[in-house]
């Protein structure tokens, strides 16, 4: 993370800063770094003897089944790259390249996947592409024959695509608009043009961004443990390391093994990303520049520009479609649509559901809050203070991003049993509140990256004038720094608060009641009964609205604090 | 590279008109710009004077009217069949490539030959002096040399006219003049018609040939940057040219032929065939000297203020409540006038220059 902090002397004092970054330390050393060497030190130790051994390791490439899983999972996540782009690639393009009414629908729809998590949908996806689904049914009627979308990887890899393109899509979109527009002009003066033109200037220049989202979606998939659980596909790591930790239990080490693969995949990942972005930041808009030149469709390409884009927006929100028949649905089965329609489901979910909903908001709230107050104390850190290190937060903070959540969840299980709670006895492992530790844990880059952002636009001088004016250091963060950073903080806080509503991966393992489990682990519980699909459905698209609105909220927030920065630039000529 | 010296093209603008949406940007351009001329467009930000070198490149709208190359109209063609060389403010170097693979696009684009491209790469970069950096990135150059590498991309190729868009602007005071200077040699090495767009009117006047002056969308004057100074058109470019005192009044019959009257028993005597009427008087400040005897300059007024700029002082004086600027010299030591101090003004009537605008 770069920041653009204006570097000054610091001249501090105090150990105020080092107690803050102390305790965020201890924080993310005990619930992130301790679990995570845990379950890598475990996979490299003989289990019985507890000394050093590859024999783990050979142990699952000796197993047919783990070598299947091994494979499944990169297959899985390359080809949902590669679908990925494919939905990705041309939306990017039109938005980018033509003056095309059509781009604000896909700029909005796009993002209509990613507010639902993968797994609420393959149920529905099953009932539209599967085998007996309304498609093949369908074409079974018109053509004689179907297709096997939603056969074994097929259909992991089809959910897995229509979730996560938008990755893909809006890197791309932003690498293609920060492009300068006399880049390509520089290439047509010199007698390039068309296809040839976009191969050589226009799609090098757009790869770091492709790169990096590319990256983003093959580890998302990697590391992905409800979508195959719920399509039944269990021959994949991640399902591989739930069921033998669920099953056999905590000691059984191929959890571990499996855990350090998928981590050594996440960092990979992330290195792939940071190599295509290193040094090519190719964002060169300047004085005179503007992004690439738009031209206006012909009316015959305009439509195709729409057949494309229906086509590609009708499979991508199958899924909400398929979620919302599903919910209103009475039976659906062996049939294009669902028999008759009811609203029961929904009071079955409100009736029956409470406990999710009403966890789901304590714990994404909770951990919403956890990641605000570490964010900003992490990026006041590393922004404004001198103390020693400080750089190494932010890294460590930022890690997080390369810990599936299976591996925290198992860490946790490994390191926190043998922790009781003070006064119950209870293990720390089993206590509700770990699941919201590792929410928060979970999420915390993205919140980091809203905090930092939020205090790049707070000027140091405002900081030094109220110094100036008397005030002392923690009561100028808090009358100055803080409010100025309001509306960032909020942001950050709704996108923790709604991804954490709806994450399975890390809860699934740490659920130890029913009582204390969140509505992600509910929905997962519904979908597992043909009964329970309805009322499941309907806690699906509660769920959808809840994170959909508080995505909405947050990009205002966003909105408004870009506004706010802007006009602040403008008063005061400082850009920080 | 050296021996392009193939015959400079002709460049000529007709009725040239070009509009984004409503606004109109150009309205009705000519131009004629001489076979291997170095030629500036020169006026404010906003005069159109960059529109028109894309226009020229074959960028943006498509423009009414006509761009004639050696008498052939090139409107309407697609920028890459133009064989118009440009050099972007930007530079627009490519920052996924070497500064070699940037300099050899145009030629790969233009099927030559692998054997010729890398010598014609070589040669390009040693005449623009940077045959060092051919495996450097463009990230790894400073300004200066970015924008030669720029201008080596856009020559290999042979252009038959070379466009460059405001090519100092990004580069720091002293380089400036030096790349200047150097544009200006390598211009005539190539012998290429040359048109340079920029709002410095030092640049313009020290290497080119002939400018335009450009305001709101429309050439307002053409010529020698010496002959323009001296006779500008109109008050647009008598203003934008340098500083100039520009005095409203009319011309009227005097004893000895005609003089300019501007009010306030402030009379120029201007040449006998100048016609009646309102007029302007354009006089530059160093064209104006104090003088000492009244009897034989009867401009007098009262020191207002003095600006330091360094070479000279630039005085205004105000005469029967008409402001003028008077340049002096300045020499070392010397004491400035004081405030409300009265002066004699000597002003030679052949400094003198009437427009009607």
């Amino acid at each position: 993370m770069s920041s653009a902090a204006i570097a000054r002397p610091v001249r501090f004092s105090s150990l105020g800063p080092y107690m803050v970054a102390g305790i965020v330390v201890l924080f993310l050393g005990a619930f992130l770094l301790v679990p995570v060497l845990k379950v890598i030190q475990v996979a490299f130790q003989d289990p019985s003897s507890g000394s050093f051994t590859m024999v783990n390791f050979q142990d699952f490439f000796n197993s047919s089944l783990f070598r299947q899983s091994f494979f499944n999972s990169v297959y899985v996540s390359g080809m949902s790259v590669v679908f990925a782009s494919a939905f990705a690639l041309p939306l990017a393009y039109f938005t980018t390249r033509f003056n095309f009414s059509g781009s604000v629908i896909i700029q909005t729809l796009a993002f209509v996947p990613l507010i639902m998590p993968p797994f609420i949908g393959a149920v529905a996806m099953q009932l539209l592409f599967g085998s007996n689904g309304s498609v093949n049914l369908l074409m079974r009627d018109w053509f004689g024959f179907d297709i096997p979308f939603m056969e074994g990887l097929n259909g992991v890899i089809f959910v897995q695509s229509i979730h996560y393109f938008p990755f893909i899509l809006i890197n791309l979109s932003a690498s293609l608009q920060n492009i300068d527009r006399s880049m390509e002009e520089a290439g047509q003066m010199l007698g390039s043009s068309g296809f040839r033109l976009f191969r050589r200037i226009v799609f090098p220049l757009a790869m770091p961004g492709y790169i990096a989202g590319a990256s983003l979606v093959f580890v998302k998939v990697f590391d992905d443990l409800g979508t195959p659980l719920l399509l039944n596909v269990n021959t994949m790591l991640a399902p591989q390391a739930y069921l033998r930790i669920s099953s056999i239990g905590i000691s059984d080490p191929m959890g571990y093994v499996i855990s350090c693969i998928l981590i050594v995949f996440s960092v990979f990942a992330m290195w792939v990303a940071f190599l295509g972005m290193r040094g090519k930041d190719y964002s060169t808009t300047q004085k005179g520049g503007g992004g690439l030149s738009k031209r206006d469709l012909r009316s015959h390409e305009a439509i195709l520009c729409y057949v494309v884009i229906f086509s590609i927006l009708g499979i991508v929100l199958a899924p909400h479609l398929g979620l919302l028949l599903l919910s209103f649905g009475s039976v659906w089965s062996f049939s294009v649509l669902p028999d008759s329609f009811t609203t029961s489901h929904y009071g079955t979910a409100f009736t029956s559901a409470w406990t999710f909903i009403k966890n789901t908001l304590i714990y994404a709230g909770l951990a919403g809050v956890i990641d605000i107050v570490l964010g900003t104390a992490i990026a006041y850190v590393v922004m404004r203070t001198n103390v020693i290190g400080r750089k190494w937060l932010d890294y460590l903070a930022v890690s997080a991003l390369a810990v599936p959540g299976v591996v925290l969840g198992i860490g946790y299980l490994r390191v926190f049993y043998g922790v009781n709670m003070p006064f119950t006895d209870q293990p720390m492992a089993t206590w509700w509140g770990i699941i919201v530790i590792a929410l928060a844990v979970r999420r915390l880059p993205y919140a980091l990256r809203s905090c930092t952002a939020a205090l790049q636009q707070v000027s140091p001088s405002l900081e030094e004038a109220s110094e100036n004016l008397g005030a002392s250091k923690f009561r100028t963060v808090r009358r100055i720094v803080v409010p100025l950073m309001a509306s960032g903080l909020v942001a950050g806080f709704v996108t923790s608060f709604s991804t954490a509503a709806v994450e399975l991966s890390a809860t699934i393992m740490l659920v130890s009641t029913e009582n204390d489990a969140p509505l992600a682990y509910g929905l997962y519980l519904f979908m597992q009964s043909a009964a329970g699909r309805g009322p499941g459905a309907a806690l699906g698209v509660m769920a959808v609205i809840i994170v959909g609105l508080a995505t909405y909220l947050s990009h205002r927030m966003v909105d408004r604090a870009r506004q706010q920065r802007s006009s602040m630039e403008q008063a005061t000529g400082d850009v920080a | 590279m050296t021996t392009m010296q193939t015959s400079p093209v002709q460049i000529d603008i007709e009725n040239l008109s070009l509009s984004f949406g409503n606004t109109e940007v150009l309205k009705g351009v000519n131009l004629a710009i001489r076979p291997g001329e170095f030629f500036a467009f020169l006026g404010p930000s906003g005069s159109g004077k960059s529109t028109l070198l894309r226009a020229i490149a074959g960028f943006g709208p498509t423009p009414k009217g006509q761009i004639k190359l050696d008498g052939q109209d090139i409107v309407g063609s697609v920028p890459w069949q133009r064989n118009v060389g440009m050099v972007f403010q930007s530079y627009a170097l490519w920052p996924h490539m070497t500064v070699a693979k940037n300099v050899a696009f145009g030629l790969e684009e233009r099927k030559v030959p692998a054997s010729e491209i890398g010598p014609k790469v070589r040669a390009a970069l040693e005449l623009v002096g940077m045959g060092d950096y051919a495996e450097r990135f463009p990230s790894q150059l400073s300004g200066g040399q970015q924008q030669r590498v720029a201008l080596a991309r856009t020559i290999v190729v042979e252009p038959r006219v070379l466009l460059l868009d405001e090519p100092l602007s990004n580069l720091d005071a002293n380089l400036r003049v030096q790349m200047r200077q150097d544009l200006l040699k390598l211009q005539r090495r190539l012998g290429i018609t040359t048109i340079f767009v920029t709002h410095d009117q030092e640049e313009a006047n020290t290497i080119c040939d002939r400018i335009a002056v450009m305001a709101d969308g429309v050439v307002q004057q053409i010529g020698r940057p010496d002959e323009v100074y001296d006779n500008p058109a109109n008050s647009f470019v008598a203003k934008f040219l340098g500083t100039a005192n520009i005095l409203e009044g009319e011309v009227v019959p005097s004893a000895d032929g005609r003089s300019f009257d501007c009010g306030a028993g402030l009379r120029i005597p201007v040449s006998a065939d100048e016609a009646t009427g309102k007029a302007r008087l354009v006089v530059r400040p160093e064209s104006i000297e104090f003088g000492s005897d009244s009897t034989k300059d009867p401009l007098s007024g009262s020191v207002v203020s003095a600006e330091f700029l360094g070479g000279m002082v630039r005085y205004a004086v105000d005469v029967n409540g008409q402001e003028l600027l008077v340049d002096e010299r300045h020499t070392r030591g010397q004491k400035r006038m004081e405030k409300g101090k009265q002066v004699i003004l000597k002003l030679d009537p052949a400094q003198a220059v009437l427009i009607r605008d």
